[in-house]
């Protein structure tokens, strides 16, 4: 089972602006598939090695070498907000 | 031509007996009069479509393809990157995003000279089994429109079955391309992980997402992987082995193949109606001269608690970068922090919202190690058993799904959906090359799909297995009816 309060931690590590409804529903859903989930813990894996990937790939490199990439402007052609050759966001910064 | 496989139209233009732009035509023309009904699209590219087709056209009039695809109408998942082309993946935070790319997938079949009809309708950020979780609208299945043609790869798969497309892309992590190939009676392939290359996909959980073609027969499958498969600079999970060529490797049969059915996949749960198709066309692999045995994978039924932590997990982490700052949807806020939370609340729906807070909730501090950690070691088991099992068989055959295509709204709850996956997502999870092939149809008219697993990167085995069963069938000439 998970609280409310530990729904609207996740909420905001998630930064989801999540409504009352939603909170509550959330609660119930996610309490239902954790109690699924669960099951996992019982699992004895004492002395195996996690997998994280499907295929046994490690450390792929490549030469450090420039190449063509996209222009400022189309980089930016998709910015909800822009400034120049910036993409603009609220103030950050305190005066 | 609507109805043909791309191997038949493409030696039908070389023939000269048909015209890419004249297929283009009559499929666009399909698609207008059918689409609204079926909601197969959210984009159309009409007009990038007859230029490429004209361009197809005009390499066979010069007795010079560039290849068995060119001029073949195909459709493609909105999760692949077109550029100058919207690219939306069914969510409301990426309704006006035009990438400035094509993803590497789009590239080489544009060098194949494929003709892009347009980019199909998914469960929102491919986090689905029904496609009734794209932002936009329901896609109905070809063969009874009251129900869901599967997901998320869901308007892929109908195009294909609807006769809206010759073939298709789409792109499977948990079963996003077999399950809904299954439901609308047509082959869908999931490759080995890492054999196509995935830049310019949008990501959902990177260490199960697989690009994965739908096809009408296995050599249209077979074709298809040929042109796409390969090593990606640009994508550092993509594996070098050198592709073989698919097509030549389907002659053969089965003669002397070994093939195990696992016990586990024929449990509770399991549609009789399915048992009893998937048993008859083991029946019918026999036959044609394959050893069958049973094996034992334990641990399957732990696959769909296991997915549900690490695709989350990873699409938690993913999907982080919707902050309303670079691109797609922004509500304003009083800070950066607000915005972004105000953005994500707004431009995704419930289901993603619900694997975001699944995923953020399992790998956040004190959880870890319980949920992320231990299916990762989970993880490792599946992956041991499938090992020991390849060890005495060359693949393994088993159902795609446990039911056939359910009506929408069916599954409302989400544990209920997610269970839909439980023989998908095992070859998910270690990366194995699985086929589902169409194999009968239940009393009520709906298709039937048998999913054969394959050794990693052993395509070859897998697909030719799957033609010397299509070849011995009669389900690829049973077509559902649109007028």
């Amino acid at each position: 089972m998970i609280s409310r309060e530990d729904v609207e931690h996740v909420a905001r590590l998630a930064r989801l602006a999540l409504s009352e409804a939603e909170s509550e529903r959330m609660r119930e859903q996610l309490s239902g598939i954790l109690a699924y989930i669960d099951t996992l813990r019982a699992l004895d894996t004492a002395g195996v090695e996690p997998t994280s990937h499907a295929v046994p790939l490690v450390n792929v490199m490549r030469d450090d070498e420039t190449r063509p990439c996209l222009s400022q402007d189309v980089a930016l052609a998709n910015a909800p907000d822009r400034s120049d050759d910036f993409f603009r966001v609220p103030r950050i910064i305190e005066d | 031509m609507i109805g043909a496989t791309i191997h038949e139209l493409t030696t039908a233009y070389a023939a000269g007996e048909r015209s890419p732009v004249a297929v283009a035509e009559a499929y666009l023309a399909r698609i207008d009069a059918l689409d609204p009904r079926v909601g197969a699209y959210l984009t159309l590219m009409r007009d990038e479509a007859l230029a490429a087709a004209r361009l197809s056209e005009a390499r066979y009039r010069a007795g010079r393809p560039v290849g068995p695809l060119d001029g073949a109408p195909v459709a493609l998942k909105d999760v692949f990157c077109t550029r100058g082309v919207r690219t939306t993946c069914g969510s409301r935070i990426l309704e006006t995003f035009v990438p400035p790319y094509d993803a590497t997938l789009v590239d080489r079949l544009r060098a194949a000279g494929a003709v892009i009809l347009g980019k199909t309708n998914m469960d929102e950020f491919a986090m689905g089994s029904s496609t009734e979780h794209s932002a936009f609208h329901v896609t109905r299945n070809p063969w009874d429109l009251t129900r869901v043609p599967g997901g998320s790869s869901g308007g892929s798969a109908a195009a294909v079955a609807g006769g809206l497309a010759a073939g298709a892309f789409g792109t499977d992590t948990g079963g996003s391309v077999r399950q809904p190939a299954a439901f609308c009676g047509v082959v869908g392939l999931k490759p080995t992980y890492g054999r196509v290359s995935r830049y310019g996909l949008v990501a959902f959980a990177s260490s199960l997402d697989h690009v994965a073609p739908f096809a009408l027969d296995i050599v249209d499958t077979a074709l298809l992987l040929g042109a796409v498969a390969g090593h990606d600079p640009l994508d550092a999970t993509s594996v070098a082995a050198p592709v073989p060529d698919y097509v030549a490797a389907l002659a053969g049969g089965v003669q002397g193949l070994r093939i195990g059915v696992p016990d586990e996949y024929f449990g509770a749960g399991l549609d009789p109606e399915i048992e009893r198709a998937v048993r008859v066309a083991i029946d019918v692999l026999r036959e044609l001269g394959a050893t069958i045995e049973r094996v034992s994978l334990p641990s399957t039924e732990h696959g769909v608690a296991t997915y549900y932590v690490v695709a989350p997990a990873e699409a938690s982490s993913n999907l982080a970068r919707y902050d309303g700052v670079k691109y797609g949807l922004r509500v304003p806020g009083k800070d950066l922090i607000d915005m972004a939370s105000r953005t994500r609340a707004a431009g995704f729906g419930a289901e993603v919202k619900r694997r975001i807070m699944l995923g953020t909730y399992a790998l956040s501090a004190g959880y870890h190690d319980a949920y992320y950690g231990q299916a990762q070691k989970v993880r490792t088991l599946v992956r041991r058993e499938f090992e020991a099992a390849f060890a005495r068989v060359d693949l393994l055959a088993a159902p795609t799904t446990p039911s056939v295509a359910f009506a929408h709204g069916a599954k409302s709850d989400p544990l209920a959906m997610y269970m839909n996956d439980v023989y998908t997502i095992p070859a998910s999870m270690t990366g194995l090359p699985a086929v589902s092939v169409p194999c009968g149809f239940n009393a009520a008219g709906l298709p039937i799909g048998l999913q054969l697993i394959g050794r990693a990167l052993d395509e070859p085995t897998l697909l030719r297995a799957a033609h010397a069963y299509e070849q011995a069938t009669p389900w690829r000439q049973r077509r559902p009816v649109l007028s």
